[in-house]
């Protein structure tokens, strides 16, 4: 394989005066899809933060060839690296479309060359077919997981090289949980990275290609997806089975 | 008082309007975006003023006056892009009352600067070109110029709109207003955001005044009265709320107006001015509407709005150093009166420092542990002192149990207005306090049968021994270590823990048990009570109590002498008292401009030292003894 698309090395990182992670290492190569597993409190949130460069951090972060850990986050956002947080943090006073809006940026290239996918309202109403249904709804009046599709969407409108997905399955119905899988496994196709956190091993076996486990801020343990599902003893150790 | 007349006022009232809607939907821009609740808004809408003057009297004619009037805006725009680039992106991620500080400090410089430049007389511009006449309306005229102002304020409002729901710019000023943090995640660089922001609000404040160049003389004392008035505006309408600011804008100035229409009311047994009501009117507007809808007329809870500041650490009892210390400090003061036998200017410096200290300590107890911003404070230190005087003079106490009355009096009427003021928080509960201040304020003002109106009580002298200098300090010595101690003694008992878990956590700490509004009310109260105190020494240290001493200024003063000293300790505010009133008599006395000689200190402060001065020797003494882990 080639160069990751993100290499994180020694990362640790600070909530005000508590540190949270203590020395979290992984990578995430071209179209893969990681996920990032552990109980509440492990530190998949923080480590998707730092990453944004949303909490004080320190360690070595590269994407996509460039040195990331001194940027800010609108910086980081523009090389390219998707957030959807985990509590979504739609805009309540905004329209479906104005969201969108907000996540807006110009078309970017992969580092081959190759244009990455770009997304229009339109494309994704075609994903997401019941934004489409309520392009001027405000966001305040949507349910959890119209919300959580809208925030996908939202990213995706900064025509991302990799996308951040914390917990995108966390709250919403089961139907939506689906439709959440597939759509990775399409954003997965079209080449997109993707790092997703998850305590649900049922819903990231469904599309993830590696896992690394946290706990307490650290790594501990990393694999395929297909050895996890297969290792009762970590599972229990720690996930929520 | 016939309808016509009524109608005419009514009409004035709304020309009034136009102005204070430009500052207050500048200022609520600003507030909704960057969260920094400018107060050298009042001085850009100065400046405008002053600039278009200069304008339109150099160049003349109607390009002079009109274009004048466009080009200030622009201008003004300018100079509120300069602040923001300059001076406010360093400190949005200080506590907020730093950044308050930091824009006080501004209309200060601001103010002294105008001095400078344009003179101490007020000056009034030339008849708007094309609008000098007047129109015949109710039997009475109205300068046309005035109608032309009661119709820019809807169009300016009607296209403000527009931008806001139409335009991306409006669209991330929107976004940004709710969820800052997410705006910046996904792409956008807030840092020019909120300069053209600033920009924009600055240009709204420069217009306001450009406008008001015709009907009103442009003066020094414009920016404090505008601003005043622009926050209660702001507050009523709903903060980060345009709509809200031109009705709140309209209520106000109508009540205004209203009030001088009115004029004197004969109610048989009673018989008063209605006139006279205008200074405190739109203060019990703002009260009541802020006691009925806590978030203003068209404004919205401000959800979780996510602090960007460093969560404070807790306040802890100090080192036996430091003890040891405050025990050589206390000796020193007590030999004062012994060194300084030759010079009672000393005696009297050191108990306005004294009383200063009782002053901030109090001020701090809300303030830090309490977490609540009170920008009134002066209402207690007033209550204190003409209940001192006036029990002294109408009740005919004592002199001692007068002083020690003080504090009572002080304490009632916190605890009154403490009740209304815990229900709120953040920026509204600042402004609540403010207002219950220029109420007690007003009524001392203009209640002139009882408490003397602007002459104040004169004549109330310390009987012996407190007679003499050196005794009467020593009395405030002994006052001000009882205050502090006792204040300590709050913030140290399971009270003072609640009233800290509570600010940190109402939610988390109402669950375990804490009647948090209860226990914020009685720390407010307590608060006030010992504010009485320094009230109460006041008056008889100067003989006198007079309305000018308990007026928003002392309350500023308050604010500046706590964040001076640094509100993460308790011995922030006893320095920062100290510092402050040695300056304000030394350096301050020698020049005319002291106001932005203040102003430049400040700012000074704020940057060097966004931890107050008594933060930053414990963080360097923290540095030094090592045992601050190593993280950036």
């Amino acid at each position: 394989m080639s160069a990751p698309m993100l290499s994180v090395d020694g990362l640790q990182a600070w909530y005000g005066a508590a540190q949270i992670l203590h020395d979290v290492s992984f990578n995430v190569g071209r179209g893969e899809v990681v996920a990032l597993m552990g109980r509440n409190g492990a530190g998949k949130t923080t480590t998707m933060k730092a990453l944004m460069g949303l909490v004080a951090r320190r360690g070595a972060l590269r994407f996509n060839g460039a040195d990331i850990s001194g940027l800010r986050p609108f910086e980081i956002a523009r090389q390219g690296l998707g957030f959807t947080p985990e509590d979504r943090r739609i805009f309540s006073e905004l329209t479906v479309m104005e969201n969108l809006d907000i996540g807006r940026q110009p078309p970017r290239r992969f580092p081959g060359g190759q244009p990455a996918p770009v997304w229009t309202p339109q494309r994704l109403f075609e994903l997401f077919p019941n934004l489409g249904e309520m392009p001027n709804r405000p966001g305040g009046r949507m349910s959890g997981g119209e919300q959580q599709m809208l925030t996908v969407a939202r990213t995706l409108m900064g025509n991302p090289l990799m996308v951040l997905l914390d917990e995108p399955s966390e709250g919403v119905a089961p139907l939506i949980v689906e439709q959440m899988a597939s759509t990775i496994i399409e954003l997965k196709k079209e080449g997109l990275s993707i790092l997703l956190s998850e305590q649900n091993i049922h819903f990231a076996r469904l599309v993830s290609d590696r896992v690394y486990v946290l706990e307490k801020g650290e790594i501990h343990w990393q694999g395929s997806m297909a050895e996890l599902s297969g290792n009762l003893d970590i599972q229990r150790a720690y996930l929520t089975v | 008082m016939t309808l016509d007349a009524f109608l005419f006022q009514a009409l004035n009232g709304l020309s009034t309007a136009s102005g204070l809607f430009f500052i207050a939907a500048g200022l609520s821009l600003i507030f909704g975006v960057t969260r920094i609740v400018n107060i050298a808004h009042g001085s850009l809408y100065m400046l405008g003023t002053y600039i278009a003057y200069t304008l339109a009297t150099k160049i003349g004619g109607a390009f002079g006056f009109w274009g004048g009037i466009v080009l200030t805006a622009l201008f003004v725009g300018v100079i509120g892009a300069a602040i923001e680039m300059l001076l406010l992106r360093r400190i949005y991620r200080a506590p907020e009352l730093f950044q308050l500080l930091a824009t006080f400090a501004l209309v200060l410089i601001f103010n002294d600067m105008t001095l400078w430049l344009w003179g101490p007389e007020d000056l009034l511009g030339p008849r708007a070109p094309g609008l000098a006449g007047a129109v015949e309306i109710f039997g009475r005229r109205l300068p046309s110029y005035d109608l032309f102002l009661i119709f820019v304020a809807p169009a300016v409002l009607i296209l403000l709109h527009f931008a806001l729901a139409k335009s991306r710019f409006g669209r991330l000023v929107r976004a940004a207003t709710q969820d800052r943090e997410m705006v910046g995640a996904l792409g956008v660089n807030q840092a020019v955001l909120f300069t053209s922001v600033f920009a924009l609000g600055s240009l709204l404040a420069g217009l306001g005044g450009a406008l008001q160049v015709a009907r009103e003389p442009a003066n020094l004392a414009m920016d404090l009265a505008v601003i005043g008035d622009a926050f209660v505006v702001v507050v009523v309408g709903g903060m980060g709320s345009i709509t809200g600011a031109y009705l709140a804008a309209i209520i106000i100035a109508e009540v205004k107006a209203l009030c001088i229409a009115i004029g004197v009311v004969d109610l048989g047994f009673i018989k008063f001015n209605a006139s006279k009501f205008t200074l405190v009117a739109e203060f019990i507007v703002m009260a009541i509407v802020l006691i009925v809808r806590p978030y203003g007329l068209l404004g919205k809870p401000q959800g979780n709005v996510r602090s960007v500041a460093e969560p404070e650490a807790p306040i802890r009892p100090a080192a036996p150093l430091l003890k040891a210390f405050a025990a050589v400090v206390l000796a020193l003061l007590l030999a004062l009166p012994v060194v300084a036998q030759s010079s009672p200017y000393v005696m009297v410096l050191a108990t306005d420092i004294l009383i200063a200290v009782i002053f901030a300590t109090s001020l701090h107890f809300i303030m830090g542990p309490g977490g609540m911003h009170s920008f009134g404070h002066a209402a207690y230190f007033g209550l204190g002192a003409y209940g001192a005087a006036l029990l002294l003079k109408s009740a005919g106490f004592p002199m001692l149990a007068a002083l020690l009355a003080a504090p009572a009096v002080a304490l009632l009427g916190a605890l009154l207005f403490g009740w209304f003021a815990v229900g709120l928080s953040g920026v509204y509960l600042a402004m609540l306090t403010l207002a219950f201040a220029q109420i007690v304020w007003a009524a001392v003002f203009q209640w002139e049968t009882f408490t003397g109106g602007s002459n104040g009580v004169i004549g109330v002298w310390p009987t012996a021994p407190f007679n003499k200098a050196w005794v009467y300090y020593l009395l405030a010595l002994a006052l001000a270590v009882i205050s502090v101690l006792l204040l300590r003694r709050f913030l140290f008992a399971p009270f003072g823990y609640a009233m800290r878990a509570g600010r940190d956590s109402a939610l988390r700490a109402e669950a375990i048990g804490i009647d948090v509004k209860r226990i914020h009310w009685l720390g407010f109260a307590i608060a006030g009570g010992i504010c009485g105190i320094a009230g109460g020494l006041f008056a008889f240290a100067k003989g006198s109590i007079s309305p000018e001493a308990i007026a928003v200024g002392r309350s500023i003063d308050g604010l500046v002498m706590v964040l001076l000293g640094g509100i993460q300790t308790l011995v922030g505010p006893m320095v920062g008292a100290s510092v402050f009133a040695m300056l304000q008599d030394t350096i301050m006395r020698q020049t005319e401009y002291w106001r932005g000689l203040l102003g430049c200190v400040i700012l000074f402060l704020v940057l060097a030292f966004p931890q107050g001065i008594a933060g930053a020797f414990s963080m360097l003494w923290s540095r030094f003894d090592g045992k601050r882990g190593g993280r950036a």
